[in-house]
């Protein structure tokens, strides 16, 4: 199966500054991969690539099977800007029939409904942009890119003027997608959102991708932590797996164990290691 | 799903400009100012005539004081016009590349399949929809004003009209490719300094003719076709009184819109070249743009 995403050797420079520095990436076929890393990381640059807005220096991106920037790539993805806006004078309604005209979907009335209703915005489709919200107009934003059913979906931080409640409505959406086979390249600074969502993570940093795995896999053991009748003991070294040994010992030995914590690093943790704050 | 094709998107395009113009009431305004223009132009016309009807039979010399009226003053409102069209299409499109990309405007509809080629087609078909029958019905209106005042027409009406509306074509097509490169304010100053330069040619080629100088003269033809949209002008004036003939054509040559050169069919030929070569460079400049 075609990956949706495959970025290979990606390299970017503005004049002096190399802002992606050879940068290996895929996103599978319903995949949802999230992309973190500090601002100037590069993660934008590498996301306007794909869409074709910014040109590689060196180096290889392909949507679908197809070279980033062509027609039939354009055709099979759909873009969230961080720094986007609409027309203000425009309805979210008349928004969405623009995209649907460019995109040549066929969808017409019911899609734009659908869509609407999606985001939670399909009481609205007669409101004017510029009367909208940020959060309002970055739920719109991703009924845009939905626009033509994409099948690659590349999200630069969605959530960013939405409230807990918008966000985990766009989580809920996200879901939903990949549940349709809609692959999303989810690029956020929210730790705890990309570890709830995605299946795999990309932490870039430089213009590198620095640690790459499922979330699970990039949280390490951390110890294990006895709470006992002289105190918290803990095991840096000991793993889940070592946790009933470690009770069967210090019962064995007389203590009266009251609780026991595997630790774990946090999606955090091993973030602020890989960007090495 | 299939994408519309070349020209279809950029109809998609032209309309969807069209219609933020209307939404913005740009030409309620435009409208408006516009009327202002013509009951002024109106005035002007009725007093200008009122004052020749004195000369009428005394020392006139062969001049028919009207046609010199009518004709100088149907000059000075195709230079209005043209003026006013020159505005409206730097309004429309002087912040349509490098503005809309630092607004976050272009990038969604970019990220459809929608070439760079037509983006930049649709945006200037939507303002030459708006700027060409704008200086055509204004114009219709100002000769037929004059004549309705002054029993004056032109001699020749397609060439003046077209002439004006292939040079906002022109003026519209310099300021969309300006705002690739540069931002809205600088761009809108750059096109009406040229549209400035152009002006200053024209006047060159009246003085290299009032005082006979025949190097001037070319100095100023190579100006006006450089920047074409004036030769068209100059040519729209020509057409004016392309029949008058005897002392009154020397009393018209002798006002401020007289003498101007007609250019031929190789001035509407290299004026639509021109077009398409101010098209590739902004094509091939808007290609390599990151945004």
């Amino acid at each position: 199966m075609t990956p949706a995403l495959t970025v290979h050797g990606l390299r970017k420079a503005y004049g002096s500054t190399q802002a992606l520095r050879g940068v290996d990436l895929e996103v599978g076929e319903g995949e949802l991969v999230g992309l973190l890393g500090p601002n100037g990381a590069g993660k934008s640059t590498l996301v306007k690539i794909t869409c074709g807005l910014v040109r590689p220096t060196a180096g290889a991106v392909s949507v679908c099977g197809s070279p980033a920037g062509s027609g039939a790539a354009h055709a099979a993805l759909g873009y969230l800007a961080e720094l986007f806006r609409f027309p203000d004078w425009c309805t979210a309604d008349e928004l969405l029939g623009l995209h649907q005209q460019l995109s040549g979907s066929a969808g017409g009335a019911a899609e734009r409904a659908a869509l609407l209703d999606l985001v939670e915005l399909g009481h609205v489709p007669d409101r004017r942009v510029g009367e909208m919200s940020k959060g309002m107009q970055q739920r719109l934003g991703i009924a845009q890119a939905l626009v033509g059913a994409p099948r690659l979906l590349l999200l630069d931080e969605p959530t960013s003027a939405l409230d807990p409640t918008g966000r985990r409505t766009v989580r809920a959406l996200l879901e939903r997608l990949r549940d349709r086979g809609v692959s999303v390249l989810l690029n956020s600074h929210l730790l705890s959102e990309v570890e709830l969502v995605c299946d795999h993570v990309a932490i870039i940093d430089h213009g590198e991708v620095v640690s790459a795995g499922t979330p699970a896999a990039l949280v390490r053991a951390g110890g294990v932590e006895v709470e006992t009748a002289a105190g918290t003991r803990t095991f840096t070294e000991a793993r889940r797996e070592d946790a009933p040994r470690i009770v069967r010992e210090l019962v064995a030995a007389g203590e009266d164990v009251y609780a026991v914590r595997v630790l774990t690093s946090s999606l955090e943790d091993v973030y602020l290691e890989a960007v090495g704050a | 799903m299939t994408p519309p094709g070349g020209l279809r998107a950029a109809l998609v395009v032209a309309r969807f400009g069209l219609r933020e113009s209307l939404r913005r009431r740009v030409f309620v305004v435009v409208a408006l100012l516009t009327l202002a223009f013509l009951v002024l132009y109106g005035l002007a016309t009725w007093q200008a005539f009122e004052a020749t009807d004195d000369f009428d039979g005394v020392g006139t010399a062969g001049v028919e004081p009207d046609v010199v009226v009518g004709a100088t003053l149907a000059g000075l409102a195709m230079f209005a016009i043209l003026f006013l069209g020159t505005i409206l299409a730097v309004f429309l499109t002087l912040g349509a590349v490098r503005g809309d990309a630092e607004r976050g405007l272009l990038q969604p509809l970019l990220v459809r399949p929608l070439p760079r080629r037509v983006l930049l087609l649709g945006r200037w078909l939507g303002a030459v929809a708006v700027c060409a029958p704008y200086v055509i019905l204004v114009a219709l209106a100002a000769f037929v004003i004059t004549w309705a005042l002054g029993g004056w027409w032109p001699d020749r009406l397609a060439g003046p009209l077209l002439a004006l509306a292939l040079g906002v074509a022109i003026l519209a097509a310099l300021s969309l490719a300006g705002s690739i490169l540069l931002a809205a304010t600088a761009n809108g100053i750059a096109v009406f300094m040229l549209f400035g330069a152009g002006l200053t040619a024209g006047l060159l080629g009246q003085i290299a003719e009032a005082i006979g100088s025949d190097s001037l003269d070319r100095v100023a033809a190579v100006a006006t076709w450089a920047l074409p949209f004036e030769a068209l002008y100059q040519a729209g004036l020509s057409e004016l009184t392309a029949d008058t003939v005897g002392f009154t054509r020397l009393a018209i040559d002798l006002g401020p819109f007289g003498g101007a050169e007609s250019g031929g069919p190789l001035l509407w030929l290299w004026a639509l070249a021109y077009l398409a070569l101010v098209g590739v460079v902004a094509v091939a400049a808007f290609a390599r743009r990151d945004l």
